[in-house]
């Protein structure tokens, strides 16, 4: 390594880092190139929670350790396949992973794709919530920001955005059920909707598990909106101590990106033709600075995830986050190992598909 | 360094104004001086309440009767219990003090040992490149996109099965932060290196015959950490929602071991249902409280080494000197909560700086 190559810092560990071609290389070759990295990364925080866990012991011993006999224990474990040699059983876990089979949990006996599937949904109609939320909250706001800058109003809403940032979505869950479901009364505590809702959308022909969805159908079906406004009410503190952790992150994002875009020249050129301050911040300046926003919400994926493990916790809201803790309480290492590995398969596909839509949308994004 | 309005050579300014927090102190204008001294301010009363915590708590953080008897679990706040007490019979306002110790604690240990981990691993990485490199970048990319809370919870039932005492409790809950950042000082130390590397004094010592390790550690290391501080500053702020995180689904320290505002939280879910409100808001209070002075200061220091970002006024100044030290174009927060993503992205997308933290 004597001849030092001057590389820049480009974003290497995407293999496309020696920029053979000219930004622009053709969409393809990089769809290409982006799809094969979703394998890496699945294979290696697979990997990686598998070796973790097994550090511990073996999952029947840590499940059922203090309540089986110790004979009981080994033919348990045998029956399980947990005396093989670890690689053998690692290789097997890969291809098991590879063909969507994610085990059995010890604690309930249920195939751990099932329970995905089941708390899945809600996770996922929470998380939708949430990013609805930080758009709604985010996005003005930073533009607001950015047409204020350096004035009070700025200063408050980036004061405003760091403390989005420093309150822990349990801290503002909390806050929020006690001041409006506890002091005022007008909104429900926890849980994704009343018991009786919930049988109301069972008796659908084919409930999704997604509560809006299902409660509108029993508007439709039943003319009954009394079950979509419950399952209303109860999403909105969820999502709002979610949502406003990333609207945070997206009012400081629009605002140095609308920051940005003020200073060049097509924006200069509108303010020497008389076009209104507003208007340069609402309409030139902002589109351009939503571009990175997409970009983030890739990123933003893995934080709602997180976020919504403690969010679900605080509401008990019955998604994956809240059987997450369950499972660990529990000591089912099964259930932890696949729903870990299930988010990481959700979070490299879903950054792979935000960097095709930025990719698409903007041409210099190519490797 | 110097001025670039006039050409008389400038005194070179006393050591104290040379040092990192106090020089952008001096070079802050306004506003930003302002949120860089509140920034300060609460972080400085943090340090020393976690230091005079002993001092401070009226009680115990395990103390549950004094000569008078027994606590009494969720009292009100009252003359002897300013505020209140938990549903254990815990002092609240002893738990607030005393979990200043424990988060200064865990920031220590973790930013530290991620800081050790993250700085070997990025000069070895950025230094001899090859396929080591690329396995260790795309190892890093994956372990950065993962949501770190999950992570740390998966490395604290490795290490300590889920509960401890006091230093195994701690420890753990370092450690499991660690390896959430050693991934951002990994980034930052290889991006730097690499650039480093081409550098002609780097050539200079190679033909001189200097040994990889010499100039890898003298040459290169020395010129590579001035960014360090910032990320410090950024990720003491994550350390602490992930412990308060980790604590609130139940990886806390136990309670008799050391005080733990998220494990004080997470205790106090139930009480928030029948209107208790002291046993959740005071903790709570506590970590948005220091997060937001520690955020504060990074914000600050990281806006004022941008010049696009540094107050309008004083643009010129000192710029030469803080122009190249933005860790984090276009902000922290956008960047991320200990994202740091925006440095090795620059290449994709020129002037934004706008990945953020999973």
């Amino acid at each position: 390594m004597t001849t030092v190559a001057t590389t820049p810092a480009v974003p290497a560990g995407r293999p496309a880092g020696r920029k053979s071609k000219p930004a622009g290389g053709g969409i393809g070759r990089y769809l290409l190139i982006r799809f094969l990295l979703i394998f890496p990364t699945i294979f290696i925080l697979v990997s990686m929670v598998f070796w973790l866990m097994r550090a511990t012991g073996d999952p029947i011993t840590a499940a059922l350790g203090g309540r089986l006999g110790p004979e009981q224990l080994a033919e348990r474990i045998h029956a399980a396949g947990y005396d093989r040699p670890i690689l053998v059983q690692y290789v097997e876990y890969l291809g098991q992973i590879f063909t969507g089979n994610f085990g059995t949990t010890i604690s309930t006996n249920r195939p751990v794709s099932e329970v995905l599937l089941a708390y899945g949904v809600a996770t996922a109609e929470l998380a939708f919530y949430g990013l609805l939320v930080a758009f709604i909250v985010g996005i003005p706001l930073g533009m607001v920001a950015a047409y204020f800058r350096d004035k009070g109003q700025d200063a408050l809403l980036r004061v405003f955005a760091i403390l989005c940032y420093a309150t822990p979505v349990f801290f503002s869950g909390l806050l929020f059920k006690l001041v409006f479901a506890v002091w005022l009364n007008v909104l429900p505590v926890a849980g994704r909707a009343t018991t009786g809702s919930e049988l109301e959308m069972q008796l659908l022909t084919n409930p999704t598990g997604l509560y809006t969805i299902d409660a509108i159908q029993v508007a439709f079906q039943a003319g009954n909106t009394d079950v979509l406004i419950d399952v209303l009410q109860h999403a909105v503190l969820p999502s709002l101590a979610l949502g406003l952790l990333t609207a945070g992150v997206f009012l400081r994002l629009v605002r140095t990106n609308v920051i940005g875009t003020l200073g060049t020249d097509y924006v200069d050129a509108a303010r020497s033709r008389g076009v209104s301050e507003f208007r340069l911040v609402s309409k030139h300046a902002y589109r351009p600075a939503l571009i990175p926003i997409i970009t983030v919400i890739g990123l933003q994926i893995a934080l709602l995830l997180g976020g919504a493990v403690l969010t679900e916790t605080t509401f008990e809201w019955k998604g994956l986050g809240f059987v997450l803790i369950e499972f660990i309480k529990a000591r089912d290492y099964v259930a932890v190992q696949g729903i870990v590995a299930l988010l990481a398969v959700i979070v490299a596909l879903s950054n792979f598909i935000v960097d095709i839509i930025a990719a698409i949308i903007d041409p210099r994004v190519r490797y | 360094m110097t001025s670039t309005s006039d050409l008389t050579v400038p005194r070179k300014p006393g050591l104290f104004s040379r040092l990192p927090v106090i020089h952008q102190l001096r070079q802050s204008v306004g506003l930003q001086r302002g949120m860089l001294v509140a920034g300060l301010v609460i972080t400085g009363v943090f340090i020393l309440t976690a230091i005079f915590a002993p001092l401070l708590a009226p009680y115990g953080f395990s103390q549950l009767r004094d000569e008078s008897g027994r606590f009494g679990s969720q009292q009100p706040p009252s003359g002897e219990h300013l505020f209140g007490t938990t549903v254990g019979g815990y002092d609240v306002l002893s738990r607030v003090l005393w979990g200043a110790q424990t988060a200064i604690f865990v920031i220590v240990v973790a930013v530290v040992l991620s800081i050790f981990a993250g700085v070997v691993l990025g000069l070895v990485s950025g230094y001899f490149g090859g396929w080591l490199d690329r396995v260790l970048v795309v190892v890093s990319d994956a372990v950065y996109a993962f949501p770190s809370l999950l992570l740390a919870i998966v490395m604290s039932i490795v290490i300590s099965g889920g509960r401890s005492d006091l230093i195994g409790g701690v420890l753990a809950a370092a450690i499991s932060i660690t390896v959430v950042f050693i991934p951002q000082y990994f980034r930052v130390i290889r991006a730097e290196t690499v650039r480093i590397k081409a550098e002609a004094y780097v050539e200079s010592a190679r033909v001189l015959g200097a040994s990889n390790s010499r100039i890898m550690f003298r040459h290169v290391l020395r010129n590579a950490t001035r960014t360090l501080p910032l990320i410090f500053t950024l990720n003491a702020s994550e350390a602490i929602l992930t412990l308060a995180g980790l604590g609130f689904v139940g990886f806390g320290i136990e309670p008799t071991a050391a005080a733990e505002w998220g494990y004080d939280l997470n205790k106090a879910l139930s009480d928030v249902t029948s209107g208790i409100w002291w046993t959740s808001l005071f903790p709570g209070l506590a970590i948005v409280l220091v997060v937001l002075g520690i955020t504060l200061v990074g914000e600050s220091l990281n806006d004022l080494a941008d010049p696009r970002l540094r107050g309008r006024r004083r643009v010129a100044q000192a710029s030469g000197l803080v122009a190249e030290t933005s860790v984090v174009p276009g902000g922290t927060l956008v960047a991320g909560p200990g994202g740091l993503d925006g440095l090795e992205s620059n290449a994709t997308h020129p002037d934004t700086g706008l990945e953020t933290r999973p």
